[in-house]
């Protein structure tokens, strides 16, 4: 099986890069890349996204015809794709982080910023939170509700229909961290850092 | 709830752990990549190396400690100590660092947090303020405490958070090293300054000190060395007692 990480230069990628290859070890084949050939061709992808909702955007949209690569995986073919942080934000219709920015519109709704109750909490919200799992995803087997995982963010996914949500998190407000819409998956916090229960997660990504 | 975060800090100099764990059964112990697994396993919320070599040509060192310790460690990483540029943060992040924190460089030129904070994200800027006491003030250090730079404390922590910086790593240079607990005065002032998540860092000696951080400093994390490094506690304790002082922590 291969499994592609997506290199479009979004950011620091190298410990989702580390995470993925200490739970593949030999069994499965990680590839970062770009290219839209390899792209098409492996059995999952992984979709990562650091910095802005509108850097991460423009990345994806500088390499030519990966956005329509990708709408051919996840929407066309339906094979399984998963988005860490930024990389679930771009599911929406639209972000305004920096400014309003087009979304790739996967998972109807928008990205804004965290209400942090006139700087009550503070922003970004960072560190270990306790997620609330609100339906079976696939992704959370065998992961306990109220597990601890790690967060760092500014921006929340508000999705129009809150069907597709699988887990929140409670921080100045409610937050959706965990989405799964058929073949797509999202989480808003890092599995990659978030140690054993992380990996598992990505564990059960790649053996869907 | 967000947990509040315990943070051992490791002293690196040419690739090797300055003050280090106690610990009888280390292979070896003067190995940053052992000791971080050990604290990661011991449920340490992040990890955190400062660079102190002080030669040019060592630097290189860190990189490859780096690049080894987040294969093993999945728990987020935080390098800093000599940090001097865009490109030195982009090496870091390279090797697997999850976040940098400049010091000297802020105070320089904050260009370089805003350049940083723009290019790389937010998240991943933590700007170090190194900071003593000057009657009624608190004035800014730089090269490792060496510099007195007369920059205001406070002022300089809501400067650092207008160019990007994603946390403030703070540190009492009063205190650092002493034992006798954080300056609570100087984390409170500037917790409540800035909307970012400060770190309280320098003179923590027992596990009371780190309540006082979080409950009497505002601070989101608590950073220490000495008291996890010599086997005083272990982070665990360290968790358990903050929880039975009723502070959120990941258990």
């Amino acid at each position: 099986m291969n499994v592609t990480i997506v290199d479009y230069n979004s950011g620091n990628i190298s410990s989702v890069i580390n995470s993925f290859k200490e739970v593949a070890k030999d069994k499965v084949n990680i590839e970062v890349t770009s290219d839209l050939n390899k792209i098409k061709s492996s059995d999952k992808v992984v979709l990562p996204g650091q910095g802005s909702f509108k850097s991460c955007v423009d990345a994806l949209n500088n390499i030519n015809g990966l956005v329509d690569t990708l709408n051919e995986f996840a929407v066309s073919n339906k094979k399984p794709l998963l988005g860490i942080c930024v990389g679930l934000q771009m599911f929406a219709d639209i972000g305004y982080e920096e400014t309003e920015t087009k979304g790739l519109g996967w998972i109807s709704g928008k990205v804004s910023k965290i209400d942090n109750q006139n700087g009550k909490f503070k922003l970004p919200h960072i560190g270990w939170n306790e997620i609330n799992i609100t339906k079976n995803s696939k992704i959370f087997n065998n992961i306990e509700n109220k597990s601890h995982m790690y967060f760092v963010h500014s921006y929340e996914f508000v999705p129009e229909d809150k069907n597709v949500i699988s887990a929140t998190t409670d921080y100045s407000s409610n937050i959706v961290c965990s989405v799964e819409k058929e073949n797509i998956f999202g989480t808003q916090f890092h599995p990659e850092k978030s140690d054993k229960i992380g990996l598992k997660i990505i564990d059960n990504f790649i053996n869907l | 709830m967000l947990k509040n975060r315990i943070i051992p800090c490791l002293d690196v100099k040419n690739g090797r752990v300055v003050k280090g764990i106690n610990f009888v059964d280390l292979q070896d112990a003067g190995d940053p990549v052992e000791q971080a697994k050990i604290y990661s396993d011991g449920g340490a919320d992040e990890i955190c190396f400062l660079d102190i070599t002080a030669s040019n040509e060592n630097r290189d060192t860190i990189y490859d400690v780096v690049e080894k310790t987040s294969k093993k460690c999945f728990v987020p990483l935080t390098v800093g100590g000599g940090v001097r540029s865009v490109d030195d943060i982009n090496k870091l992040l390279n090797c697997g660092a999850d976040k940098v924190s400049i010091n000297t460089a802020a105070v320089q030129n904050s260009e370089v947090v805003a350049e940083s904070s723009k290019k790389f994200g937010s998240q991943c800027i933590v700007v170090a303020i190194d900071a003593k006491k000057n009657a009624d003030k608190w004035e800014i250090f730089t090269h490792g405490g060496r510099n007195n730079t007369g920059i205001d404390a406070i002022e300089f922590a809501s400067k650092m958070e207008s160019s990007g910086a994603g946390e403030l790593l703070v540190t009492s240079m009063d205190r650092d090293g002493t034992q006798v607990g954080y300056d609570i005065e100087l984390m409170s002032k500037i917790s409540s300054k800035v909307n970012i998540p400060v770190i309280a860092s320098g003179g923590v000696g027992n596990l009371d000190h780190l309540v006082d951080g979080i409950k009497l400093g505002n601070a989101s994390a608590v950073l220490a060395a000495s008291i996890f490094h010599y086997g005083k506690h272990s982070v665990k304790e360290a968790k358990e007692y903050l929880d039975s002082k009723g502070i959120p922590v990941r258990i």
